[in-house]
């Protein structure tokens, strides 16, 4: 996981943040992290102050110190008491609600931020962009007459008209159905193409925060606890929040029994009597707790025992529960500690899953993620 | 026999008091809508007084403060050669005072109304404070507008105390409606008083119903539909 929020500050990561901002006694906001071209997405639950720091950037929100510059341009410095007004910072930001103008026409939205150049280049500015998002027959419809993916097309081409060098989007496609987000995603993305320029997207979903992003800077309490790809963010969280917010539907407090550096793995019981658990070594001392997480769709169940396995860890349960979400099944099995195991219809009518039936649990050493439980001190580490 | 005297000099009141008062009371309204300054709440006190004050405390104070004891009076006798009280001028002054919370109030509702990014967008996108008042918090605020000259017209056309106390019942420069009805009770010509508030009572109905059903057409009201 790249936490090397400084290292990060050459020539192409162009918007640089570190603000701290204090907005009452309960919720206090102290973040660094860069966004170079392309989607960075900011995620986290909600209070952990994603929304916040996009209106520092915007200059919505004085910030109680720190600096934000992008590219050459600082737009704001506390040490140097620089504090670019929020119509001269060039940049778009996209709310949550929208914001468009309820009085206008769609083209009048559109043309809001461009009016002082003259007619012809105004036009000629905004037929393409009207064309590639798709709304140029809309131009005299207000947005009360619009749908909700055609207002958000509005919102976004209004936003881009005035030729910004940063994009913020707070949650901009939360409200709609994933055919239309996917569209207007490719749509943006083609935009982007030809401009180049770094996208902050807020968003408390990782599989938005996956599907989409370039890179992910991790929210919690005010804090960005990890920043990276969101391979490297997700795939191997270091951090329970992170395990939690990555869909790591186990969590297991475990701890060390033996380190064989030989094998790169180690030995961890699981709960008070529960299993030995054989994880990648970890900077750990015999004797020491840890927490480890494991996908529920990278744990296997087979109907009889197993042998001839490279995975090493083959513990025999109980089915408890089985309950259908969406296309897939979730099935949860009574080991000395309750896993919770993803599976799809067809596997649990071969296997014909019933409760109370005997099963066999198979995890590979490598789907088992040693998380840093949430401590103060851990984060502080990891600006 | 009906005072058409009295009634266009009300009607005039009523005229300048709402140009005067959407002149100041928008800046004001603006002001107390948007200011983050800690205090403001003794301003909307101010503003909100005349709401409570009974009329004849107003009016005796304006009238102190207008008399040539003042130096505002003097001021105002210097420039002008003639006092405030008892004027037309200083009459409006003091209507003005007596509707101010009548104008800002609605506008301060209208005002308040608009959401935040609205004028956060605006700003965003380069406009200026000014651009972003006239484009954006204006137009989404006409109902709030005309809900105030509505009621600040109203309140005018039937004010009594404070006309009293600062125009005193001179017939053509301070005599109003209200007064004149007043006069005519007091003679115990009821005919004549009874035309006059009929009248006066018809042009406020009628007056208040046009604006309210331009008002029912404005979007502002009523943004989606279609």
């Amino acid at each position: 996981m790249d936490n090397s929020g400084t290292a990060g500050a050459d020539a192409d990561s162009i918007l640089s943040v570190r603000v701290k901002y204090q907005s009452s006694k309960e919720f206090s906001l102290d973040v660094r992290f860069e966004a170079s071209v392309g989607f960075t997405m900011l995620l986290g639950p909600s209070g952990s102050g994603k929304t916040t720091i996009l209106n520092c950037i915007a200059g919505l929100i004085r910030p109680t110190s720190g600096r934000i510059a992008l590219g050459s341009r600082t737009l704001f410095d506390s040490a140097a008491r620089i504090d670019v007004p929020v119509g001269q910072r060039h940049l778009a930001y996209l709310f949550q609600t929208l914001a468009l103008f309820p009085h206008m026409t769609v083209g009048q939205n559109v043309q809001y931020g461009i009016v002082n150049l003259p007619a012809r280049e105004r036009r000629e500015r905004i037929m393409p962009l009207l064309d590639s998002f798709h709304i140029a027959h809309l131009f005299n419809s207000r947005p009360s007459e619009i749908s909700g993916g055609e207002r958000q097309r509005t919102a976004l081409a209004r936003s881009l008209v005035t030729a910004p060098e940063l994009l913020l989007l707070d949650e901009p496609l939360s409200a709609l159905d994933i055919a239309t987000k996917e569209t207007i995603l490719h749509d943006l993305r083609g935009w982007n193409k030809s401009h180049g320029i770094p996208i902050l997207y807020v968003t408390h979903s990782p599989e938005e925060a996956f599907a989409v992003g370039e890179r992910v800077a991790v929210f919690e309490q005010g804090r960005v606890i990890a920043t990276g790809t969101p391979q490297e963010v997700l795939r191997t969280p270091r951090q329970e929040t992170i395990a939690q917010i990555a869909g790591f539907e186990n969590l297991f407090d475990a701890v060390v029994v033996s380190l064989d550096e030989r094998q790169g793995t180690m030995l961890c019981r699981l709960g008070n009597e529960g299993h030995q658990l054989e994880v990648p070594l970890a900077r750990a001392e015999v004797g020491a707790s840890v927490r480890i997480a494991i996908r529920a769709g990278d744990i296997v169940i087979a109907g009889e025992h197993p042998h001839a396995l490279s995975a090493q860890n083959t513990f025999e349960g109980r089915v408890v529960d089985i309950t259908r979400a969406g296309v897939k099944l979730i099935v949860q099995v009574e080991s000395g500690v309750t896993f919770e195991i993803h599976i799809t219809p067809s596997a649990c009518d071969e296997l014909q899953l019933i409760p109370n039936k005997r099963v066999w649990l198979v995890i590979k050493a490598y789907s088992c993620n040693l998380v840093e439980p949430r401590t103060p001190s851990l984060i502080n580490d990891n600006p | 026999m009906i005072e058409w005297n009295a009634i266009f000099l009300t009607l005039k009141l009523a005229f300048v008091v709402c140009v005067v008062l959407l002149v100041i009371g928008i800046p004001i309204a603006t002001w107390l809508t948007f200011s983050r300054w800690r205090w403001k709440f003794l301003i909307e006190s101010v503003v909100a007084l005349p709401l409570v004050l009974p009329p004849t405390v107003l009016g005796f104070y304006v009238l102190v403060a207008l008399g040539s004891n003042s130096p505002i009076g003097r001021w105002y006798r210097e420039l002008s050669g003639h006092g405030l009280p008892f004027t037309f001028e200083g009459l409006a002054i003091a209507s003005v005072i007596y509707s101010l919370p009548f104008t800002v109030q609605p506008i301060v509702a209208a005002f308040s109304q608009i959401d935040r990014n609205l004028i956060n967008a605006s700003m965003i996108l380069g406009a200026s404070r000014p651009r972003t008042f006239f484009r954006i918090i204006l137009p989404l605020s006409v109902s709030g507008v005309l809900t105030a000259i509505v009621l600040t017209f109203a309140h005018t056309l039937g004010e009594f105390g404070v006309v009293l106390m600062v125009g005193g019942n001179i017939p053509g420069v301070t005599e109003t409606v209200s007064i004149a009805i007043y006069d005519k009770v007091q003679a115990l010509d009821y005919v004549s008083a009874n035309r006059m508030a009929l009248l006066l009572m018809g042009f406020s109905f009628v007056s208040l119903s046009i604006i309210y059903a331009i008002n029912r057409r404005v979007w502002a009201v009523m943004p989606s539909h279609r």
